[in-house]
């Protein structure tokens, strides 16, 4: 593909000599390789996590409601906290895959994925919340509208309740369908080199017969930005209608008109907070610094500190429109928010979610790591409290002021909180695992306009096909200077630097498992002196050409192969 | 080098010239009296065969007479109100598409984008408009404060003597600190524009980026002065004329009109240079960009025109729900229509791929959102100041006329002040390779 023009001022999305086959190789590992210690410990605690969380739920169902901290002037709370909360999380994910691509920017190629995963992942935490507050979990399907005979009552279309359920469904199915059309070639490139039966056969069941044929790209990307243009209104929606579930009523502090998009802007905000949390810690457990660079931590970091103004400024809005409205209710349900029994609450979600992210004018802030990893979670928390002081500062204190009460949860409100993020964690570190966590796809399709590579060459005027050249420079010296005394020289240099096999002390492989490695091949290395992992996996560019010029045929081959980290993983499995 | 055609010019002039007669007329014919007003009610309810007078003149108490005088004397005011709001809708529709395009260029500045550079003169040469605009627009909120009209009421001491809640408020809605918050903010927007056009210029014959980046800066920090004073300048110059309702999302609703119509407005500036054999780098592509942020704005304003309507009929809150309810019941075709126009058409009209292609097409959708938004201006206005007495007339007409008249005056010739095409942006070529 002709790549599209890109101003040379524009940064390297890509960085470092990547070329096409670095990427495939480059994100298959997590997948390929096996997981280290660090990945076991923070699976374990997510798990134990859950597992509290699960017990939480187990005895909520079977005592019922009381369990929690609810009381009957604050008789909405802690669940409703946790679910627009993880609601809101799962935003960024389709802002990122959808509104991004109509926007046409590339720098979403190193995170969409991961977004889109965490996006699921979170409307599933959501989703627990609502169910389990209906109390009897398994009559759920009464939220759907079947007709009464079959148990339930016709469902109250006048209830933004209702038109959640369809919203987030909605939303739920869409971004599934989404991340899983992008994932399909990618996982298409896993199966193709996958080595082993079984991981081969589950890829090609989950890739769906992906062939990489023009026809199948076209496809692919039709649907695309069919999916796009169908879920942009979908960011929209469907946090719009929760903040509906508020704003319909007459509560003060709830009916304000400004709720929809505001909720909306708050979403992205902590959404991509989220996001930031979660990527800056992957890319350097899965050596992706290269895929998802400062610079996309720089733009994620943008992105948070404009939803955080217009956040911001919606609060002010709010603030002064309540002192406008000349509506004494109004009035005092913003007072009490400020200067309560809880004002800490309010005073912390200003300072997290307005304050912090202004550090992010100044350019030195918004490339550290460090402060960003610290500025996501700061938001994360402040997210979660502006949503507690919303709920709950404008109901414990309503129209009745003997009914005046404050709200505590209760170990078991807690557990389960604790608990969805322990379920989070498990369902994304298992994704880390098994998926490719850059779509991998799309990155090589920008790979030739904004990979630091390519940009180089571009900029010292050279063709952008090194490798072809030098390979056929290769083969050209080797018709002219091969004779039979220069191999064995030759061979001998190689296994100077692979080191020599000794027949009594080791075993030979079976190089056969190494794709690219027929029986011819491998009788050809053992000829040169070539019989286990060991020595394929510390080839180098260098050994390859050597290699290339010994043998004669296929060249360029055992790189694009890559044999030296498919032995690698042989080596580490047996 | 662009040349303001003689024919544009003389049509501007004269599009300024029937304006000016239209708002004259309106002035003219405004009453001065309760009298004058009465009558002309009257003639009115003849016209309709109505029988208003009759049904008066038969319930003649001593209560009723002093409800009928005041009924009479706000009559009065509604119908000396109508030039004055006339003139306003149309000063202020023309201001904001001007301001609404100075947005949307900060935006492409701040975010970068490589497919508008080729756009930008024509995007200045609009936000030109907001020297005289913004001028207009400052100059008849100063003769409602000399109390000129009524379209403020909050500005007439003597109802503010008789209104609690407008006492409450009078510590932001006062005459001096409305002018003082008026006066900044158009002294900003102003200073952005010719600062960041300036840059623009010298850009163009730098040679470093330094007037880039420093423009990109501005940019950004411009929005975020936009993104407060566009809020508080919407409760100011429109909200206030109803200055007992209230909603959190009016600013933001009054931006999603301006920012589209803007947007609208670079699309028809662009594709009429085009016809002219100007602007040879601006394709089709372009064209497309610019009707899909049509397209896509439209909905946006659909949006936020439900969020605020739908809550605030649903709640059904009395000090609320009036605002909706003057204008379904005096403005019903007004009101609807004007959803007609903004969501329906566009959304119709601008679906189909190609159609954003089509150049003629892209135009003729753009006059339907144009007239769709200057309905919603007027709805914005008229229920509070002119109420049931509205009518899109003379004045009415003669307003947009005149200030349709001199925006084109305005806008064409800053757009002979430079190269229609800016040289040295690091990002044009991208724009000028601009491919969907």
């Amino acid at each position: 593909m002709a790549s599209h023009y890109e101003a040379p001022i524009r940064k390297p999305l890509v960085l470092g000599d990547k070329g096409y086959h670095d990427v495939s190789v480059d994100i298959a590992a997590p997948v390929e390789g096996r997981a280290n210690r660090q990945w076991w410990i923070v699976f374990s605690i997510a798990l134990a996590a859950l597992l509290w969380g699960i017990g939480a739920i187990v005895y909520t169902i079977s005592t019922g409601i009381g369990s929690w901290g609810l009381n009957k002037t604050v008789n909405w709370a802690w669940d409703i906290t946790n679910f627009v909360w993880w609601v809101g999380i799962g935003h960024a994910g389709t802002l990122i895959s959808a509104v991004l691509l109509l926007f046409r920017q590339k720098w979403r190629m190193g995170i969409n994925r991961s977004a889109e995963a965490m996006t699921i992942f979170s409307v599933i935490q959501a989703g627990i919340f609502p169910i389990i507050h209906m109390g009897r979990p398994w009559l759920a399907y009464w939220v759907v509208p079947i007709p009464n005979q079959l148990g339930s009552l016709w469902v109250n279309f006048n209830s933004p309740l209702l038109w959640d359920v369809f919203a987030i469904s909605t939303y739920l199915s869409v971004s599934l369908v989404f991340w899983w059309t992008g994932l399909l070639p990618d996982f298409a490139m896993i199966r193709d080199r996958a080595v082993k039966p079984f991981q081969k056969k589950i890829y090609s069941l989950v890739s769906f017969g992906w062939t990489g044929r023009a026809k199948d790209w076209q496809r692919f990307e039709e649907v695309s930005l069919v999916l796009a243009g169908l879920a942009t209104p979908l960011v929209l929606s469907v946090h719009t209608i929760v903040s509906f579930d508020f704003a319909t009523s007459v509560i003060p502090g709830w009916h304000t008109t400004i709720f929809p998009p505001y909720f909306v802007a708050g979403a992205i905000f902590s959404g991509f907070a989220m996001v930031q949390t979660l990527l800056i810690i992957m890319r350097k457990v899965c050596n992706l610094e290269a895929y998802i660079t400062v610079q996309h931590i720089e733009l994620m970091n943008i992105v948070i500190m404009i939803t955080g103004s217009i956040v911001g400024c919606a609060y002010i809005t709010e603030l002064f429109i309540a002192w406008y409205s000349g509506v004494e209710y109004e009035q005092y349900a913003f007072l009490n928010r400020a200067t309560g029994p809880y004002w800490w609450a309010y005073l912390l979600m200003m300072t997290c979610n307005v304050v912090s992210p202004q550090i992010m004018w100044v350019k030195k802030i918004r490339t550290s790591i460090v402060v960003s990893f610290i500025i996501s979670i700061v938001v994360n928390i402040g997210m979660w409290f502006e949503r507690f002081v919303i709920i709950v500062t404008s109901l414990h204190r309503d129209y009745l002021p003997s009914s005046w009460t404050m709200f505590s949860p209760t170990f078991i409100d807690i557990g389960i909180f604790i608990g969805t993020i322990g379920f989070f964690f498990v369902l994304f570190l298992l994704y880390a695992r098994t998926f490719p966590v850059i779509a991998q796809a799309e990155v090589k399709t920008i790979l030739k306009s904004s990979g630091e590579r390519y940009k180089k060459l571009r900029a010292s005027g050279q063709p952008l096909h090194p490798a072809i050249q030098t390979t056929t420079q290769i083969s050209q010296q080797e018709t002219g200077t091969s004779t039979d005394t220069d191999t064995g020289d030759k061979a001998n240099d190689l296994l100077d630097s692979l080191g020599t096999f000794n027949p009594e002390t080791d075993r030979a492989d079976d190089l056969k498992k190494i794709k690219g490695i027929g029986p011819q091949m491998e009788a050809t290395l053992n000829q040169i002196g070539i019989y286990t992992f060991d020595q394929v996996s510390k080839m180098t560019s260098r050994e390859y050409d050597m290699l290339d010029k010994l043998t004669g045929n296929f060249p360029g081959r055992a790189q694009r192969d890559d044999w030296a980290g498919q032995a690698q993983n042989f080596k580490s499995n047996s | 080098m662009y040349t303001f055609s003689n024919r544009l010019k003389i049509g501007s002039i004269i599009l300024m010239a029937l304006g000016l007669l239209g708002l004259g007329v309106g002035f003219v014919s405004a009453p001065s009296t309760v009298e004058e007003a009465k009558a002309m009610v009257a003639a009115q309810d003849d016209g309709h065969g109505g029988g208003h007078g009759e049904e008066a003149a038969q319930t003649a108490t001593a209560d009723e007479a002093h409800h009928d005088d005041a009924h009479d004397e706000h009559v009065l005011h509604q119908l000396q109100n109508r030039p004055w709001s006339a003139l306003y809708v149309a000063a202020f529709f023309f201001f904001m598409i001007a301001l609404g395009v100075l947005a949307f260029y900060a935006v492409q500045r701040a975010s970068q984008a490589g497919w508008s550079p080729l756009l930008f003169r024509v995007m200045e040469g609009i936000t030109a408009y907001l020297v005289p605009g913004g001028i207009i627009v400052f100059v008849i909120l100063v003769l409602s404060v000399l109390h000129m009209n009524h379209m403020f009421p909050w500005m007439d001491a003597e109802v503010v003597a008789h209104d609690e809640l407008l006492q409450n408020k009078s510590g932001y809605l006062n005459p001096t600190f409305f002018l003082i918050r008026a006066a900044i903010f158009l002294g900003g927007w102003i200073f952005y524009r010719e600062y960041s056009r300036k840059l623009s210029l010298a850009q163009d014959s730098a040679d470093d980026n330094s007037n880039f980046v420093k423009n990109f800066r501005w940019s950004a920090g411009f929005l975020v002065f936009y993104l407060i004073s566009e809020s508080i300048m919407s409760w100011d110059w429109i909200m206030s004329v109803d200055p007992h309702w209230f909603s959190t999302l009016f600013g933001w609703y009054v931006f999603a009109s301006m920012f589209v119509s803007g947007i609208t407005v670079i699309a028809m500036v662009a594709i009429y240079l085009k016809s002219k054999g100007h602007l040879p780098d601006v394709n089709d592509n372009h064209i497309h960009d610019l009707a899909k942020f049509m397209f896509a704005f439209s909905i946006f304003w659909t949006y936020l025109w439900f969020g605020q309507f739908m809550l605030i009929w649903y709640a059904n809150i009395p000090e609320e729900v009036t605002y909706f309810v003057t204008r379904i019941e005096d403005f019903k075709l007004a009101y609807f229509g004007m959803l007609a126009l903004n969501f329906v058409f566009p959304l119709l009209l601008l679906m189909n791929s190609d159609y954003k292609r089509i150049n003629w097409f892209v135009i003729m959708t753009g006059i339907v959102i144009l007239c769709g938004h200057y309905l919603d201006v007027f709805n914005m206005i008229m229920p509070a100041t002119v109420g049931d007495q509205w009518s899109i007339g003379i004045p009415e007409i003669g307003g947009v006329l005149f200030f349709a008249g001199l925006f084109i005056y305005w806008v064409f010739r800053a757009l002979t002040k430079a190269p229609l095409q800016p040289t040295r942006n690091p990002y044009i070529e991208e724009s000028r390779q601009f491919h969907y």
